[in-house]
């Protein structure tokens, strides 16, 4: 029974970082890259108005750190609770 | 050597590469043909999964897509990235974990039942090849532009080459050309790319050269002294805004519009069932969530380039051809002019290039064979009254780069050879899903269930053989419809795929009723709206008939949401699941249970735990 929860506390805490990363994810592209990309346009970086860059770029490339985060918090979670393969 | 020589030298070793690694390859049980035995390395995987993503219509229209509509292309490259978020944390790892060979047999079993299974393999199949038929095309105008060849010899050669490495080599041979397919494709966009950053920018990196001033030898290419030191953007808006434009760097489509497109594709992107199976091919769980992640850097390595070229082009464009005699145009629009993607139609008379918003002639330029007292090819279309002159295909942007970049001829060659290795591994992809869905999950699942694995095999070959059959027969005879459907793929994807696959894991009460009146609605809904619009009535396509003002592109959300929401209720209200599925949906949400001696998951196909 106590493995039982154990693993449901496994499942809780993958849910956990997987609701962090996703308001990441909506954050940078729904947000900086639709809904307020006009407002953000008005700061520059460089050459970019930074709305535009979010759209563009910016978005992409924190994606790419989001599973990069997911994939290590998760493989030390599998250790954590002995899920982890050989 | 000439271009059309350069060509063919390497086209044809790319092809032969291609073939050798098929050979060597070959799948010969049904694990190796449908998931490649499971043995392939996250990082492999990640690269054939963006050669399997990226199609004909990434390497060659994306860029030139995104330079026509500023800001708003940036909803492709959100879209077509943002999916692989999605599967490496709410797809990929669990799907990998159930272990068996198809989304419809993972769905058929998660909800213990035949016509879930049926349903869904349906969708997989209509999807499949509403998505291949643009890639032979994609292969036979790739050959009549670079190689003079007629595009149904191109189509066939194409087919050749898929149906050797699809039918002999399954998932194995496909995964391996596609590792090399992709490889040739990145370094075929790359080189141009990065050419043309340094030529305006100095900068070697295009995804921040677009981001950097002009160079001092970039404004005498851009025959402007003036834009010298500035950013490249603010010369690019002001000369936007000189020709009646908006802003390149502005949208103009609403934003309600542009948010649930991106929805749409980000959602349909980790629905597609030939992206999905790839995460089938690796070993392990955590090899499952890092090989999205591979996945994705190799793919935004060409979608951080993409909206540079696009900014590049279109700068280099307007500057060098707007107000040109044509006399002096650049060669490559004339060399361009022939292929029909760019036409001058001197309607003032002046001998001078004028460019501006609207369009300068209706349809797709027609040669009457005869030239112009300038010496411009003369077109029998319609002319507009607008004061555009200029007709522009969008695929220029990227097919003429090499020369716009002023590069040598075997540059030209690698982007014939990239765009045949986009569109032949997005192809063969597809044509492995088709093949998977008739042979296990019709055949073995459905109809035949005593059959051998020999003779599912063979139906496998067979499945993947007609379908390429077929492929073709799309490419050679394309439907008016393709360009209108592609919407569709994405669409069904979203409002069918997604929330079944995704309420299948993480919500253990979602039983068959929930599950079939969610599909069946989200896929109503959602094809009737995109057959209204597109078939029925187009004339009313437009935003002031729209619902909410959402394009038939962004309505796969709309499904998704309705199938969620029908999902849930309706599980509430019927009998909850089987114990035994509710015990198997526990059992996908962790890797291996160690305490009970567990150490590795199957990577035998046929024994799933």
């Amino acid at each position: 029974m106590a493995r039982e929860q154990e693993l449901q506390e496994y499942w809780n805490q993958n849910l956990k970082y997987i609701a962090i990363l996703l308001s990441i994810w909506f954050t940078v592209s729904y947000l900086f890259g639709i809904v307020f990309v006009d407002q953000l346009d008005n700061i520059r970086l460089f050459g970019f108005p930074l709305g535009y860059w979010f759209a563009n770029q910016g978005a992409e490339v924190i994606f790419c750190l989001l599973i990069v985060i997911y994939v290590r918090l998760m493989n030390k979670l599998d250790r954590k609770y002995n899920v982890f393969e050989d | 050597m000439s271009i059309t020589t350069w060509t063919w030298l390497l086209v044809g070793i790319t092809f032969l590469i291609y073939i050798i690694v098929a050979i060597r390859a070959r799948a010969v049980s049904t694990g190796a043909f449908y998931t490649a035995e499971r043995t392939i390395h996250p990082v492999l995987n990640g690269m054939a999964t963006g050669a399997d993503w990226m199609s004909a219509a990434s390497f060659i229209s994306m860029a030139g897509l995104i330079s026509f509509m500023g800001r708003d292309g940036s909803m492709y490259l959100m879209g077509w990235t943002g999916g692989y978020v999605l599967l490496a944390m709410l797809l990929a790892p669990y799907l990998r974990k159930y272990g068996k060979f198809t989304v419809p047999e993972f769905i058929g079993d998660r909800y213990y039942s035949q016509s879930a299974r049926i349903i869904s393999l349906v969708c997989a199949i209509f999807i499949s090849f509403t998505y291949v038929a643009g890639q032979m095309r994609g292969v036979g105008v790739v050959f009549s532009r670079f190689l003079n060849v007629p595009i149904n010899t191109g189509v066939v050669i194409g087919m050749c080459i898929v149906f050797f490495y699809a039918v002999l080599g399954g998932m194995k041979g496909v995964t391996y050309t596609q590792v090399a397919q992709y490889c040739v494709l990145i370094v075929a966009y790359m080189i141009p790319a990065i050419y043309i950053s340094i030529m305006l920018t100095n900068n070697p990196i295009p995804a921040f050269g677009f981001g950097s001033t002009i160079s001092a030898d970039g404004a005498e290419i851009l025959q402007d002294a003036s834009t010298q030191g500035r950013y490249l953007l603010d010369v690019l808006d002001g000369i936007h805004k000189d020709l009646g434009f908006s802003e390149y760097t502005s949208g103009v489509r609403p934003k309600i519009d542009v948010f649930f497109i991106v929805v749409a594709l980000m959602v349909g992107t980790a629905g597609l069932p030939h992206v999905i199976i790839r995460f089938f091919t690796v070993p392990k769980i955590k090899d499952a969530r890092a090989s999205a992640g591979w996945a994705l850097f190799f793919i935004v390595l060409l979608y951080t380039a993409a909206p540079a070229v696009a900014a590049f082009a279109r700068t280099n464009f307007i500057k060098t051809v707007h107000n040109v005699r044509y006399e002096n145009a650049p060669q490559w629009l004339k060399n361009w002019e022939e292929t029909g993607l760019i036409a001058w139609i001197d309607k003032n008379g002046d001998g001078v290039m004028q460019y501006g918003p609207g369009k300068a002639i209706t349809g797709k330029p027609k040669y009457s064979g005869q030239t112009g007292s300038f010496g411009q090819a003369l077109v029998s279309n319609i002319v507009t009254t607008g004061p555009n002159e200029m007709y522009v295909d969008r695929d220029i942007m990227v097919l003429a780069n090499p020369e716009i970049a002023r590069l040598p001829n075997w540059v030209i060659a690698l982007v014939a050879a990239g765009g045949l290795a986009a569109a032949l591994s997005t192809a063969a992809g597809l044509l492995l899903v088709i093949s998977a869905s008739i042979s296990h999950d019709l055949m073995k699942g459905v109809l035949m269930p005593s059959m051998s694995e020999k003779g599912e095999l063979l139906w496998a070959r067979c499945g993947a053989a007609g379908a390429v059959v077929i492929a073709g027969l799309f490419g050679i005879f394309p439907p008016g419809f393709v360009a209108q459907v592609v919407a569709f793929a994405f669409g069904l994807a979203a409002a069918s795929f997604f929330p079944v696959i995704i309420m299948g894991i993480f919500n253990k009460k979602t039983n068959v009723y929930g599950a079939m009146t969610g599909m069946i609605a989200g896929i109503t809904f959602t094809s009737g709206y995109i057959v209204y619009f597109k078939f029925l009535n187009p004339g009313a396509n437009k935003p002031a008939n729209w619902w909410f003002g959402i394009s038939p592109e962004g309505i796969g959300t709309v499904g998704m949401i309705i199938n969620f929401l029908l999902m849930y209720i309706v599980s509430k209200v019927t009998p909850e699941p089987p114990q035994e599925i509710q015990d198997l949906v526990v059992q996908l949400r962790y890797p291996v249970e160690r305490t009970s001696g567990e150490r590795k998951i199957s990577t035998d196909a046929r024994r799933p735990y």
